[in-house]
């Protein structure tokens, strides 16, 4: 079998990454076909269609690219199931005063699931994403994932929900190479992304504004309510929960003696909890809705490195599964913005061996 | 990469130009390019292509050759019909009343759409059976004192429904309205004498019946005053400005002449009908949409209940089968098909439409072929609509 006999279905965005990821596929001789997804839209933005990821724009040059590469190029209509594990979950976790990173659940539920099944239905061998992530196989058919060369740009930490079936049939191809190489090859292909700013925020907020969102979603999150410190004393005012992140400094609009952070916060109360520089932090985490990238759950303690947000650096720890969905992480030293909601992800040097979501900090 | 086979079964959208037809436009281009309102030796021989191919025309029209407008396409003559009978009216300082259907082409209700948005003019939209058919009794008591125009389509795209004209323009004369029809899907197929079919007005498009895109006819009887919709030079006797396309003409005139000289009806029919047997026999759940029997030759169209047209016209064009649907867009958003809304068939049934359409070339190994390939993707697609 050479690779003309294996069908590649690369997740097209109209993007420099996923373009290159099925150009280089293009090039290695694959029979590729590209494919987007047309995605839940937030359209109370002037009322224009308004998925960056999937606009008329996006589309047009999706499609341009899967021309100049002469492959097929479809696009199926996500919308329905998008906005209900995606959107609807985004929404409902705010209002539990969590934080949720959207981008894991699109590859736990959409990509991986939803895109792949249908890659797999027509008859593809591979699902290809333009993800910077690395993935490797033993001799016993066994699949690791690897952080992508390109540390900077490391994406494993958001596809650390997938598992043994889903990586026996992904490819990502951009993995293998740092992103300036990336644009190189970008170029090398003609495409038209090669200049292309890379994306950033949640592709469902038609411009970028989640408190926008919010406020017209889930009106409650964005209400004003105490800022209290754990005590119960109420010492100020803040406007909407969603405006805050854990371990934040600035733009609380107190006054006090000693400067106060975000330490956690209470919907039930509509409450900010803010605390000194001491009583921010913690060494010791809960995560659950767990995923082990082997398929298998450590028996034991292990020392690993976790990070604990997209951007943050993996830190030493100790980790100790509790059942097959639980496992609790005591970091060495105490952690400042361990945010409920956000995923806890477990690396054992460039490997990603599984992750969590963080339930709280203990 | 392997050669994978192709099948083309969607001749309603477009169908391949005759070679003949394509022999008989090429002088037009290099030799003999002269315009044809130069009156000059150049001129004058373009010209006297341009008037051979109107009396071709007029030949199968069963009409005269100044009633024929040659026009961009079906669109164009749509337009032309619709707007310029309404302008003329409108020019004396009066609106009025259009009456059509929900399952004509978007040339036309668009068109009507727009008049009444923009100049305020009212229409009526007639109910239609399930197979997409006007009745005669609610187009009568549509008619109102200023009706000015009527537009029904002959075959519909879509669902292949043929609509009986002639008992309709009777009615629509009686009663001082003007009869239009879009005989896009028709032409080649069907008889196109507008004496027999009693029309005031009708469109065709060269494409459909092996002729070139990009070029069009319509017949307006004679006495019925258009306002040009593409107003300019005095071209086609002041109803279509714009120097004339003369190699298309050419082509289009010689199109028809072919596609009526040997008519091609007994081969579609027969692979129409193992088409839709086969379809029938082997889907499981699988409908017809349109009229069993009044049905264009050619046409095939179906409903898969669950199965979403996108991914269903995904899936059988990486099997090398090319089909389409009503309710199918390039960027995954969906809507219902609007004819199909129309027919009485639920929103979901009208998201899970396909059309398949046989052409000249098609064999009945491509119709196995089509029909294997249908079991086996929409089995498929079946088990994933239920994970």
């Amino acid at each position: 079998m050479t690779n003309a006999d294996i069908r590649v279905v690369v997740a097209m965005s109209g993007g420099v990454d996923s373009s290159v990821a099925a150009a280089l596929l293009v090039e290695q001789g694959y029979e590729v076909v590209g494919m987007m997804m047309r995605l839940w839209s937030d359209e109370t933005v002037g009322g224009r269609v308004s998925n960056r990821c999937c606009t008329p724009d996006q589309m047009a040059d999706a499609r341009r690219i899967a021309d100049k590469l002469d492959i097929p190029f479809y696009v199926l209509d996500t919308k329905d199931v998008f906005r209900e594990k995606i959107v609807d979950f985004f929404i409902d976790q705010h209002r539990q005063g969590v934080t949720p990173n959207p981008c894991m659940e699109c590859n736990r539920h959409i990509r991986f699931d939803w895109l792949q099944g249908h890659a797999l239905a027509m008859d593809a061998d591979y699902l290809a994403t333009g993800h910077y992530a690395r993935i490797a196989s033993d001799e016993n058919g066994r699949f690791t994932l690897k952080k992508g060369v390109d540390e900077g740009k490391d994406q494993s930490y958001v596809l650390s929900v997938i598992g043994q079936e889903q990586l026996r049939h992904a490819m990502f191809p951009v993995g293998e190479h740092p992103k300036p190489e990336v644009r190189k090859i970008a170029e090398r292909f003609g495409l038209p992304t090669a200049s292309k700013k890379d994306s950033q925020d949640l592709c469902f907020l038609g411009d970028g504004d989640y408190r926008r969102f919010l406020t017209v979603y889930a009106p409650e999150v964005m209400a004003a309510g105490p800022i209290v410190r754990k005590t119960g004393e109420i010492i100020g005012e803040h406007q909407g929960l969603a405006n805050y992140t854990i371990g934040q400094r600035k733009g609380l609009g107190i006054y006090a003696p000693e400067p106060l952070y975000v330490i956690g916060m209470n919907p039930y109360r509509n409450a900010l909890v803010v605390g000194t520089v001491d009583e921010l932090g913690a060494t010791t985490l809960t995560a659950k809705r767990v995923n082990w990238v082997g398929g298998e759950t450590p028996t034991d303690l292990f020392r690993a490195e976790v990070k604990i947000r997209y951007k943050a650096n993996p830190v030493s720890a100790w980790v100790e599964p509790v059942g097959d969905d639980e496992f609790r992480v005591e970091f060495d030293e105490p952690m400042r913005d361990i945010t409920p909601g956000q995923g806890a992800v477990v690396y054992d040097g460039d490997t990603c061996l599984g992750g969590g979501i963080i339930q709280r900090q203990n | 990469m392997a050669v994978r086979r192709t099948v083309y079964l969607d001749h309603s959208a477009s169908t391949p130009t005759d070679p003949r037809v394509v022999e008989a436009m090429m002088p037009y281009f290099t030799e003999i390019y002269g315009n044809p309102s130069s009156s000059h030796s150049f001129g004058r021989k373009a010209e006297r292509a341009i008037e051979n191919a109107r009396e071709t025309i007029a030949e199968i029209f069963n009409c005269k050759p100044s009633e024929i407008v040659f026009t961009s396409g079906g669109s164009e003559s749509d337009n032309l019909a619709i707007r310029g009978a309404v302008w003329n009216r409108h020019k004396d300082g009066k609106n009025g009343h259009l009456i059509t259907t929900p399952t004509e082409h978007d040339a036309v209700s668009r068109t009507i759409e727009q008049l009444v948005e923009v100049m305020e003019f009212e229409q009526s939209i007639l109910p239609v059976d399930h197979f997409g058919s006007v009745g005669v009794g609610d187009f009568e008591q549509a008619i109102r004192e200023n009706t000015v125009i009527a537009s029904l389509i002959y075959a519909n795209n879509e669902v292949g429904t043929i609509q009986t004209l002639a008992d309709l323009a009777k009615i629509a004369h009686k009663r001082g309205v003007l009869f239009h029809t879009d005989a896009v899907q028709a032409a080649g197929q069907l008889p196109l004498d507008v004496q027999e079919l009693g029309v005031d007005m009708l469109s065709i498009s060269a494409h459909k019946f092996y002729g070139p895109k990009g070029v069009g006819a319509l017949y307006v009887r004679d006495g019925i005053d258009l306002l040009p919709s593409q107003s300019g030079g005095s071209h086609e006797s002041g109803r279509r400005a714009g120097t004339h396309n003369t190699p298309f003409i050419v082509g289009m005139a010689k199109a028809l002449q072919l596609a009526y000289v040997e008519p091609h009806n007994a081969h579609y029919q027969a692979m129409r009908d193992r088409l839709i047997g086969g379809v029938l026999n082997r889907v499981p759940n699988a409908k017809l949409t349109g009229h069993p029997e009044q049905r264009l030759p050619s046409h095939a169209s179906f409903i898969f209940d669950g199965i979403e047209s996108n991914l269903l016209l995904s899936h059988l064009d990486l099997k090398g089968i090319a089909a389409s649907s009503g309710s199918a867009c390039k960027t995954g958003n969906p809507e219902p098909s609007g004819v199909l809304l129309a027919m009485g068939y639920s929103e979901k049934e009208a998201l899970s439409s396909l059309r398949l359409t046989v052409g000249r070339q098609t064999t009945p190994e491509e119709i196995d072929y089509a029909v294997d390939t249908l079991v086996e993707v929409i089995e498929k697609l079946a088990k994933l609509a239920v994970l």
